[in-house]
């Protein structure tokens, strides 16, 4: 039943961040080297969106990045529909690329400034020698601007022309250039205004439904995410603390972590409910707590968290890493 | 109602470009009650910062305030000397601002900055202001305060910045404090607690509160009243409450249903189609018009006055309409 | 009105230059307008110099040593033949410096011209390759910066001249000079495209392009280098003016352009003989355009360097 498109195992990323060598030899110090991502397993399936959600040096962007070849990985393997990405090469790796593609967070920088925008759309038509003709090439921009909801007139002019929001419409209408089937979408709209921002959301949906796309999709926000996913995965300093279907997870959030940036979300509904504040802040992720990393902020932890990782717990509504957490 | 501390009339900030003027802030009103906090959301390029710049007198030349007053405690100030602004800016009004290592200066300790700032306004010995920059440290959420004061900027993080930048606002007892885009640079789960502090600080210390932010939330959590501003135009003030739930304005309404909430049934967000207008074509009549599904005639060719609906003060010609029918 | 593709193209070209900020921030600065007409004219009397100059001083058969070292017409033994005088071969000096800027501008552009393509490529290949072949690159550039210009240039300058003693000086002086005032300048070019590589490589357009397997070769040429042109052509600019000095100062030590042919510079030193026997002339008038020149060209280049930084406007 489960028609997984991409599935990523034991995906760990470490950075080096030593100061440089002669640095380090006067000063004495060791290498230094930074986790970002520890060891995550996850499954995307075909048709469905997938959401990272964490808070700054969780790791999330660090995936998408890794997914999709931007970055190179430390440990573990991902699989594309069944090909490991590690391996192919050449002709393959470029029918590849073809089938995945990734919408940036800022709209201001994943424009090249100097492009007209139907230089920009087509990009990736020439890369992949999709149209044959010029013309041929002119008439699809066109229709991807108009998919995207613009007008086919602006492809002349450049990418200062446009507001935040139609600059993302190019980027998507970019993405979709190649028909890909899987589009990572990193943060695509913290950097606009929510009304914005909703526009935005919509149209990504609409496309979904229309050409069904498989997501996976990166946010810090809570509501922008239980709006577009079917399945989140909860990240935390690097490693993926609860992953469960979209609804159930706030229904029923089991990590603590989930809990507390449920809890974390602003009232808008004026229920005038009063919640304490969470507790610290996010660790140096250079030099992560022991045991399970979130037990300094943690209100169930018990000296088992502090000394041991916990343990991936599956269960029909999704999987936990936590010792404490109840799993129903 | 009668205790005023700020009060804003008709203001109007220009800024000369090579196109001709642009008025980033169009006769913009309002009030603020002593140790009230007033929100002013809107979305990038609305004019909301630029307000909250023109009500302390930090508006970058070439800009200006082009018309309007701005007094506070009953004093005109906003066509005083900049030297004199200054003082009432260093003893009355307390500032926050997004980043916070742009309020501190790296190269002071915390301690230096805090307790220089509490000697320049308060008659009290170096050993007294110490221990009431401790104090405030404490207050604000600092753990060990008495230990960390000595620390440097960069030794805290994110968070603890923020919370030390607005303990230095609250040095000088400030009847004001203006705080700009405060949480936008954290973290969700570090945002709601800097929101906390400084809720229960501005209650604590009497102080009135202009938080100028792009997120609404942030805003329930925190805010009295909120003025909704739209291409440099009041769209819609009022109790915050009213405001959120109960829209009126056809911009608030469509601002509120665009953002997701974790309890919203349905799939589709409202959309509000088209982007805000840019400052230098903007058009002649109501601002959100173009984008408005309800636009009448009249909103093409006039802009609409404020009136009175219900707690809230609205500037929409429907409101104007349906109040002539009524 | 009927109009074809292209002359549309070229329209809005011109309606862009007109409407941008740059063209604007222009007309807004006498100084800038001044240095720019200044430029133009110099740059224009070099390329017509054939044309305009009174005397061609080329010309060996029309020199004639009775006429050498005449004053400035206005003088009281001055001809009015000669509008600035002569110099001690008889040739006319309002024409020798036409000649000579003429000579003088060629060896600035090509040497910047050389500089700048050695040193963007080298700085496009560093900042985005980054690791080790940045690291070399960057270190032989740190090597270079820690000589003067002028000592490489004089290096390169004695070397070749040297080596190819049995040649025609008067043929290689020309390639020695844009070689090693090329040489000593690539340097600027290379950092300041490096950093804003370092800058750009990172941005999502950038990965946009990586993320559909684009040679990376290609990314710096149509990505990369189109967006880090900006702070090179404010370098070109005020490089130019430099160049002209040292190539003025590499001819005025003797290893630049001969006599026979006199850039500006050549003009100064064979002057500086006859400066102390009251032939003044000789030397200050080639000084005056090379000063006049330079300025115009700083001015131009420091206006440009505002205009583009968006941060004063």
């Amino acid at each position: 039943m489960k028609d997984v498109l991409v599935n990523v195992e034991n995906l760990t990323r470490i950075f080096d961040v030593s100061k440089p060598w002669l640095n380090r030899v006067i000063e004495r110090e060791e290498k230094k080297t930074l986790r970002a991502v520890n060891d995550v397993s996850l499954e995307i399936r075909r048709g469905e969106t997938f959401a990272l959600v964490g808070e700054s040096g969780s790791g999330k962007s660090t995936i998408a990045k890794m997914i999709v070849g931007l970055l190179g990985l430390s440990q573990g393997k991902i699989d594309f529909d069944g090909i490991d990405l590690s391996q192919p090469d050449g002709a393959e790796m470029r029918a590849l690329r073809q089938r995945y593609q990734m919408i940036f967070q800022d709209p201001f920088a994943s424009l090249n400034p100097r492009w007209r925008v139907n230089k920009i759309i087509a990009e990736p038509l020439r890369q992949f020698d999709m149209e044959s003709s010029e013309s041929d090439r002119n008439r699809r921009v066109e229709e991807l601007l108009e998919l995207v909801g613009m007008s086919a007139k602006d492809g002349v002019k450049f990418p200062h022309e446009f507001s935040g929001g139609q600059r993302q419409r190019i980027a998507i209408a970019r993405a979709l250039s190649s028909n890909p089937e899987f589009i990572v979408c990193d943060e695509p709209t913290s950097a606009l205004d929510v009304s914005v921002q909703a526009q935005i959301l919509n149209l990504m949906r609409d496309l979904q439904d229309e050409l069904g796309l498989t997501y996976l999709f990166i946010s810090h926000d809570l509501s922008v995410v239980r709006h577009m996913a079917n399945r989140i995965g909860v990240l935390y300093l690097g490693r993926l603390v609860e992953v469960a279907d979209g609804k159930e997870l706030f229904r029923n959030p089991r990590h603590p972590y989930t809990k507390m940036l449920l809890n974390a979300i602003p009232d808008l509904d004026m229920t005038g409910r009063k919640v304490a504040p969470p507790d610290g802040e996010i660790p140096n992720p250079i030099n992560p707590p022991s045991g399970c990393t979130f037990h300094p902020r943690c209100p169930i932890a018990t000296e088992q968290c502090k000394r041991e990782i916990p343990p991936i717990r599956n269960s029909d509504a999704g999987s936990v890493v936590c010792f404490e957490a109840v799993c129903a | 109602m009668s205790d005023t501390l700020l009060s804003v009339k008709n203001l109007v900030v220009e800024f000369p470009t090579r196109r001709g003027i642009l008025t980033a802030v169009d006769n913009v009103s309002f009030d603020l009650e002593r140790g009230e906090v007033l929100g002013l959301v809107g979305e990038s390029g609305a004019g909301k910062s630029i307000t909250g710049s023109a009500v302390i007198g930090l508006i970058e030349p070439p800009g200006r305030i082009a018309a309007g007053t701005v007094h506070l405690a009953g004093q005109r100030i906003d066509n005083l000397p900049s030297e004199k602004m200054r003082r009432i800016r260093g003893d009355k009004i307390g500032m926050v601002f997004q980043d916070p290592l742009s309020s501190l200066n790296p190269l002071y300790s915390v301690a230096e900055q805090l307790v220089e700032t509490i000697l320049t306004h308060k008659g009290i010995s170096k050993k007294q202001a110490r221990d009431r920059a401790i104090e405030l440290l404490d207050e604000v959420g600092i753990p060990a305060a008495d230990l960390r004061i000595d620390d440097y900027p960069h030794q805290f993080s994110g968070g603890m910045r923020q919370r030390v930048v607005i303990a230095l606002a609250l040095c000088a007892d400030p009847e004001l404090i203006i705080a700009d885009e405060p949480t936008t640079a954290l973290d969700v789960s570090v945002q709601s607690q800097i929101v906390s502090v400084l809720k229960k600080m501005c209650s604590e210390h009497g102080a009135s509160v202009i938080l100028i932010t792009h997120d609404i939330g942030v805003i329930a959590e925190v805010a009295d009243r909120v003025a909704v501003l739209y291409s440099g135009r009041m769209a819609e003030i009022g109790p915050v409450r009213d405001v959120i739930k109960h829209p009126q304005h056809p911009y608030t309404k469509g601002l509120m249903g665009s953002i997701p909430t974790i309890t919203q049934e349905g799939d589709r967000l409202t959309q509000i189609p088209g982007s805000m207008p840019r400052l230098t074509d903007r058009p002649p009549g109501c601002a959100f018009a173009p984008r408005c599904e309800m636009a009448m005639s009249a909103c093409h060719h006039s802009h609409p006055s404020e009136e009175n609906v219900g707690t809230a003060r609205v500037a929409c010609h429907l409101i104007t309409k349906m109040g002539a029918v009524a | 009105m009927p109009m074809n593709k292209e002359t549309g193209k070229k329209m809005s070209l011109i309606v862009r230059i007109l409407d941008s900020d740059i063209w604007y921030s222009f007309t807004r600065s006498k100084v800038t307008m001044i240095a720019a007409l200044i430029t133009f004219l110099i740059f224009a009397s070099a390329l017509f110099a054939p044309i305009i100059s009174p005397h061609n001083p080329f010309d060996l058969a029309s020199l004639s040593l009775m006429d050498s070292l005449l004053p400035p017409a206005w003088s009281a033994e001055g001809d009015p033949n000669y509008l600035l005088g002569t110099d001690d071969q008889g040739r006319d000096v309002l024409s020798t410096i036409l000649y000579g800027s003429r000579i003088s501008l060629t060896v600035g552009l090509v040497s910047v011209a050389f500089a700048a393509v050695l040193g963007i490529t080298l700085g496009l290949i560093a900042g985005y390759m980054g690791g080790r072949v940045d690291a070399i690159i960057m270190r032989i550039a740190d090597v270079q910066l820690s000589f003067p210009a002028i000592l490489i240039a004089l290096l390169i300058a004695g070397t070749v001249n040297a080596l190819a003693g049995g040649m025609d000086r008067e043929r290689s002086a020309f390639t020695v000079l844009v070689i090693s005032i090329g040489l000593s300048f690539w340097v600027q070019y290379a950092r300041t495209v490096r950093s804003s590589t370092l800058v750009e490589r990172n941005k999502e357009y950038v990965q946009a392009a990586r993320l559909i397997g684009l040679h990376p070769f290609l990314i710096m040429l149509r990505h990369v280098l189109p967006n880090v042109m900006g702070p090179v052509l404010v370098i070109a600019t005020i490089n130019l003016a430099l160049a002209v000095i040292t190539e003025a100062t590499l001819s005025f030590l003797g290893v630049g352009i001969p006599g026979t042919q006199p850039s500006l510079g050549t003009m100064i030193r064979t002057g500086n003989d006859f400066l102390f026997s009251g032939e003044w002339w000789i030397t200050l008038f080639p000084g005056a355009m090379l000063a006049i020149l330079v300025l115009a060209v700083n001015l131009l280049g420091d206006w440009l360097r505002d205009a583009l930084n968006p941060k004063l406007r």
